[in-house]
């Protein structure tokens, strides 16, 4: 693709990037941080890519070693940060067993 | 095998484009969240199974290998881990994540194939070095040399450069902030004399080797050797850059180097010519930029106070106590209870000691036993209580405290002076007045809950020991402060009981 059309999808990017995240309450500042952690793990596909053309014993041993890595980042970080919302429920989502008195 | 034509992979990544960017949007809002995040996952498998159907790949056994070994790794870490040290798992979670970033731009510069040539949608990959089979390192030397370089051919090497520089710093970065925050070495800003000009130094002979990348990429091949170079500089500048970040400033750093891979991500996706990768992380590299601004807002620190502050101050700052012995006025239990049980409006303030102790759902008893008395409850919630932003609030969540009743500092300043009593919880820094009054203190210029204008204080504290930034807090010398030492939970439970039986 022609260095152009990148650098349009950069800077659109950038400002989509910018534009999601701009009103976000300090609450979640922690999951926001685990999930957007968890989305930079796609360099796997960019760790298969490399591993499935590496044509050097050296090539492969680092190419598995960075898929391992990409691996842990992605699916780790996407399981820990549903493990965190998990817990973030309102008072009308968990029902009358903790018998919270509206006051 | 190759079973997608171009355009059905573009068209597949532009699919898992879309959820990352719906995954974020998601996540800004509580009752979103979650859908976001499994929206998110849904893109990132979505991107994986495209990229085994769109792309010529050898060794397929080595790569569904390493991609079990890694669940395997990554899954139960994410399961087992305690929320007290969800900082560390995300900082560790990030750097390897740059490390994989780096590993696959560096793979590429030096592939046996020409720059951007790989990566390319089937069909259009032409094999020139066809495996030579020389068995040499990284089979370089073993390539027709010669290759003329275009104008993107240097860009791609730039981008692969920017990736291997930026990756590794981000690796070894993460890696120390880790250290620090499982206190498997000092929390404390470690500087030493000349630190700042080693740190420049390092940086600029990174700059220079990434440069030397580029001007090696005249015939389309770079030298392994001068990656392994550059490599190794940027992993020196990473450690360099995150040792004189000290206490509590440590989550920013993690905020900014998760940025970091983002963008290594990117420039990683124009080296491979993959708008996937391109897109995810320009998204991230941009979100958690502006996620680090609003941290460093929340801590009333500029972005440069909280990289470059220890340089500039030296170590002097932060011995404001001097270790004198000064009357504190301690209580008991009984004490804390009566207090609690008899006033109208009570705020509480918890810290990082309260999730150490594993205290939350005791003080969620607490809370509940005093609503019962018709007391007023609060919970004011600093933005970096806890080790990192909105830590806290994670912690109160795993103790099921419905997060309406979670007040945001701003929020909750102006009520501590119609309070009877605040009860601070293993919280000390985020109270601390030298944040106002002290200049030269670590914590000059954070914003803090201001439980001073309450009418009594009580801290709950393991003993007079300073917080995680290391400072003397006045407050408890303070005529309307008591104390109640102990282990958080022990104590929150002697309380309870005590309130049970008024």
């Amino acid at each position: 693709m022609e260095g152009i059309t990148l650098l349009t999808l950069f800077v659109l990017a950038v400002f989509v990037g910018f534009e999601v995240v701009s009103k976000v309450s300090t609450t979640l500042h922690t999951p926001l941080m685990s999930g957007a952690n968890a989305i930079h793990g796609v360099i796997l596909v960019g760790a298969i890519i490399a591993t499935g053309q590496a044509s050097s014993t050296a090539a492969l041993v680092l190419g598995v070693v960075a898929t391992v890595l990409a691996t842990v980042n992605m699916v780790g970080g996407f399981v820990v940060t549903d493990r965190m919302l998990e817990m973030f429920k309102g008072r009308g989502a968990r029902g009358g067993a903790n018998g919270r008195k509206a006051s | 095998m190759a079973w997608l034509s171009a355009p059905w992979t573009a068209l597949f990544y532009l699919v898992a484009a879309v959820c990352f960017i719906i995954a974020l949007k998601g996540l800004s809002a509580p009752n979103t969240a979650r859908r976001g995040n499994l929206i998110g996952a849904a893109g990132a498998v979505l991107a994986v199974l495209v990229t085994f159907f769109s792309f010529d790949l050898d060794h397929l056994g080595w790569i569904v290998g390493a991609i079990v070994v890694g669940s395997a790794l990554g899954v139960p870490t994410a399961r087992r881990v305690a929320m007290t040290q969800m900082p560390q798992l995300v900082a560790l979670f990030n750097g390897v994540g740059g490390a994989a970033a780096a590993l696959v731009a560096g793979l590429e510069l030096t592939g046996t194939v020409p720059l951007l040539e790989r990566g390319k949608v089937v069909g259009t990959i032409p094999k020139l070095a066809a495996h030579s089979g020389s068995g040499g390192w990284f089979a370089y030397g073993s390539v027709p040399h010669g290759i003329p370089a275009t104008a993107d051919t240097y860009i791609a090497a730039g981008a692969g450069a920017f990736t291997v520089l930026v990756g590794a710093i981000s690796f070894s970065g993460s890696m120390v902030t880790f250290a620090k925050l499982q206190e498997l070495m000092t929390t404390r800003p470690v500087t030493f004399p000349g630190g700042q000009y080693l740190f420049g130094g390092g940086l600029l002979a990174g700059v220079a080797l990434g440069v030397a990348v580029v001007v090696d990429a005249r015939d389309s091949i770079v030298s392994p050797w001068l990656l392994a170079a550059l490599a190794l500089v940027a992993l020196v500048v990473g450690v360099l850059f995150v040792l004189p970040v000290g206490g509590a400033d440590v989550p920013i750093v993690i905020s900014l180097l998760n940025a970091f891979t983002g963008l290594t991500v990117a420039a990683s996706g124009y080296v491979l010519d993959n708008t996937l990768l391109l897109v995810a992380g320009t998204l991230v590299g941009a979100s958690g930029t502006i996620l680090t601004r609003l941290m460093a807002a929340a801590m009333g620190r500029s972005l440069t106070s909280t990289l470059f502050g220890a340089f500039r101050q030296s170590s002097s700052a932060g011995a404001v106590g001097s270790g004198e012995d000064r009357p504190v006025r301690s209580g008991s239990a009984q004490d804390v209870a009566i207090m609690l049980g008899y006033a109208r409006k009570v705020i509480i303030v918890p810290g990082y000691g309260l999730a150490v102790a594993q205290a939350q759902h005791t003080i969620r008893e607490l809370a509940e036993l005093l609503e019962a008395r018709g007391i007023e409850v609060l919970y004011g919630i600093h933005p970096v209580a806890g080790r990192m932003p909105g830590h806290m609030n994670v912690l109160l969540a795993e103790a099921n405290v419905p997060y309406e009743v979670l007040r945001e500092m701003d929020q909750v300043n102006p009520e501590f002076a119609s309070t009877d009593v605040a009860l601070v919880v293993g919280a000390n820094d985020v109270v601390n007045p030298a944040a106002k009054s002290t200049p030269g203190a670590p914590i000059y210029g954070m914003p803090i809950l201001e439980v001073g204008d309450a009418q009594q204080v009580v801290f709950l504290k393991r003993s007079m020991r300073p917080g995680f930034a290391g400072i003397e807090n006045e407050l408890l010398y303070d005529p309307k402060t008591m104390l109640l030492f102990g282990d958080a939970k022990d104590s929150l439970t002697k309380v309870v009981a005590g309130i049970k039986a008024l």
